[in-house]
């Protein structure tokens, strides 16, 4: 997916050296523990500290200082033929803990991002149902609710490493992934609203999703799922679903590729066969080194990667205490444990969860090292509780060769230099 | 019995018509075709009207527009060239997707013999159909795609899972040495930061 020859694209790595370029001013206000004259940010009085800031009334919905104006989504023009059936990037080299801000969590569209009312927002249940039903936005808010955190990883995340090393920066290699709490009303129950008597064997049965957007982003749910954990949510970490991720409803389907969360959902129609439909033949299919194709490749396997440092987050602060930080995952269950490595994998020790974690949701790691300033090769390595390892590039190459271009789970490596730089690199 | 044992009484049932408005995929079997029927000859017409200007005279693709052929028995190769001939499995994808998704930007504003021209043109620009054919309801399941067989259900549980396990989690001289065989940096495709643009 190169594109070596486009020369609209001259990017050059000035942006990521600023950091480091500043590296040594760093360094100094580092040592400002031991300056010997006065710090007037301290000595003197600042216009903070004297006059007023903005009222209550300033900003009734806010957004993040200026002073992080560079936490925001980023794209890629080169990825796609248009910006429409598109994908962006959330700023995870940036962001810590686990619930991502719905602002500059990514977007993944194939028809644009469209906007509807709820009052002109219908779902429909046909197909197998004992009696198809229409519900109104308002109707949705009157079941049930339940309240879950779930990780949603585009199938293709990492799908441009495949063939090497290739974006520089965690956000691009890794930044395919948002992490909500989502308030909705199980698929189950409005399925059984419908009511499932008449259809039979539920076993072999599945369910069709679709948008209400032009490329409708129909997907085929086998009925076992459907009726397990799949919510149809209205809410995302407390308020409403924002535009680009499906307002007013999208569905939330817990561990599996995030095609399947399909936004504006309108329609869940029960069927005895899958539709195979163009999202799930043409595209989320898997090609193996042989030619032949993996389908319904649904579950996102564990892993992880170290977002700082990295390279879009040099270490600016010379040696010493490093916080050595980044996120893990898996869409078969809880994260048990995170291993990094700074030697590229020579010898490994077990990184701190921030807090246990929770199946198919973000969870966020720490390893806090005393730096000698010398080179590392960093790499983190999730488990699951399943017993799964987060594999290798190399591991899964072997068995799948170079061209699946979705799910690459592969275990990255950040090249830290003595500078405090960071590069994206394979490593033997 | 408890509360809402029954159910909730939310929603109301669905009209007929507004069922057939919307219940518009095809599944491989023909389930959901539509009446009608549609030539190459039309197709060709309609596809160079409607389709041509990103997917190319002969569906060969125009920039970094979707190739719908070409490609046949590439799916080995390093680049392989997936289209519609060489890799979609089923034609009723084809005429799913294209009515309800296509043209991009004016979906759905094509009638339903005009598709069927439309995967009429597309067979033939993939040579598996001859230039008098004329596509229908009735003969839709007759057309081989050739990668029909090409897939596998996933099957990452006994050809991955039992490799990628704690037994094989090294921690202590798991190799010799280390060395870097790829850089970003060398193909240096990462946009630069935006903000610093603007600065």
């Amino acid at each position: 997916m190169s594109n070596e020859d486009d020369t609209a694209l001259t990017p050059s790595r000035r942006a990521f050296l600023k950091g480091s370029a500043a590296a040594g001013g760093a360094l100094m206000a580092a040592g400002a523990a031991q300056a010997q004259e006065a710090d007037p940010l301290i000595t003197e009085v600042q216009d903070w500290a004297t006059g007023l800031g903005d009222g209550v009334d300033a900003t009734p919905y806010g957004l993040p200082i200026e002073y992080e104006d560079d936490v925001v989504r980023r794209n890629v023009p080169w990825l796609t033929a248009d910006p429409i059936s598109s994908i962006n990037f959330t700023p995870i080299h940036a962001l810590d803990g686990t619930i991502t801000p719905q602002g500059c969590a990514f977007e993944r569209h194939h028809s644009g991002a469209i906007s509807m009312r709820k009052e002109d927002f219908r779902l429909m249940i046909n197909g197998l149902v004992d009696k198809p039903l229409v519900f109104t936005y308002a109707d949705l808010e009157r079941f049930p609710r339940e309240n879950h955190v779930y990780f949603c990883e585009c199938a293709a995340n990492t799908g441009m490493e495949w063939a090497g090393a290739q974006l520089n920066g965690a956000q691009f290699t890794h930044g395919m992934i948002h992490n909500m709490e989502y308030t909705g009303v199980p698929l189950r129950t409005l399925l059984q609203e419908a009511g499932l008597d008449a259809v039979g064997e539920l076993s072999d049965k599945w369910v069709y999703v679709e948008g209400a957007d032009a490329s409708s982003n129909g997907r085929s749910i086998p009925m076992e799922k459907a009726l397990d954990d799949v919510l149809v949510a209205f809410k995302a970490n407390g308020e409403a679903l924002r535009m680009e991720h499906g307002y007013p409803v999208r569905l939330v389907v817990p561990g599996w590729e995030g095609n399947m969360w399909v936004k504006w959902l309108r329609r869940i129609e029960v069927t005895d066969q899958a539709v195979e439909s163009r999202e799930e033949t043409s595209k989320y299919t898997d090609t193996l080194a042989d030619g032949t194709s993996r389908k319904w490749t649904w579950v996102m396997d564990a892993k992880s990667v170290v977002t700082s440092p990295s390279p879009q987050s040099p270490i600016t602060h010379g040696q010493g205490p490093l916080v050595i930080t980044g996120l893990a995952w898996s869409g078969n269950g809880a994260i048990t444990g995170v291993d990094v490595t700074t030697d590229g994998g020579m010898t490994w020790q077990k990184a701190r969860l921030a807090k246990p974690g929770e199946k198919m949701a973000l969870t966020r790691f720490y390893l806090d090292i005393d730096w000698d300033g010398s080179e590392m090769l960093l790499q983190s390595r999730a488990h699951d509780e399943t017993g799964y390892v987060q594999p290798t590039k190399t591991q899964l190459r072997e068995v799948r060769g170079e061209n699946s271009v979705y799910h690459n789970n592969c275990i990255q490596t950040w090249h830290v230099k003595e500078n405090g730089e960071a590069e994206n690199v394979e490593i033997s | 019995a408890p509360a809402f044992a029954d159910g909730y009484g939310l929603g109301r049932e669905a009209l007929p018509e507004e069922i057939a408005a919307w219940n518009l995929d095809i599944a491989p079997d023909g389930t959901g075709l539509p009446d009608g029927s549609g030539s190459v000859e039309d197709g060709e017409w309609i596809f160079s009207e409607n389709c041509a200007v990103c997917h190319g005279e002969f569906a060969e693709g125009v920039d970094n527009w979707p190739k719908l052929a070409g490609g046949e028995d590439t799916l080995a190769d390093k680049d392989p060239l997936k289209t519609v001939g060489s890799y979609w499995p089923y034609l009723s994808t084809v005429f799913d997707y294209v009515r309800r998704s296509m043209p991009f930007g004016a979906a759905q504003t094509l009638s339903d013999d005009d598709i069927y021209a439309i995967t009429a043109y597309i067979l033939y620009s993939n040579y598996l159909v001859e230039d008098d054919f004329v596509l229908s309801k009735d003969n839709f399941l007759d057309v081989e795609m050739p990668n029909a067989e090409g897939f596998i259900v996933d099957d990452r549980a006994k050809t991955e899972y039992p490799i990628f396990t704690e037994a094989n989690a090294c921690y202590e001289n798991c190799k010799d040495d280390v060395e870097i065989t790829m850089r970003a940096t060398v193909l240096d495709v990462t946009p630069e930061e935006t903000a610093e643009e603007e600065a």
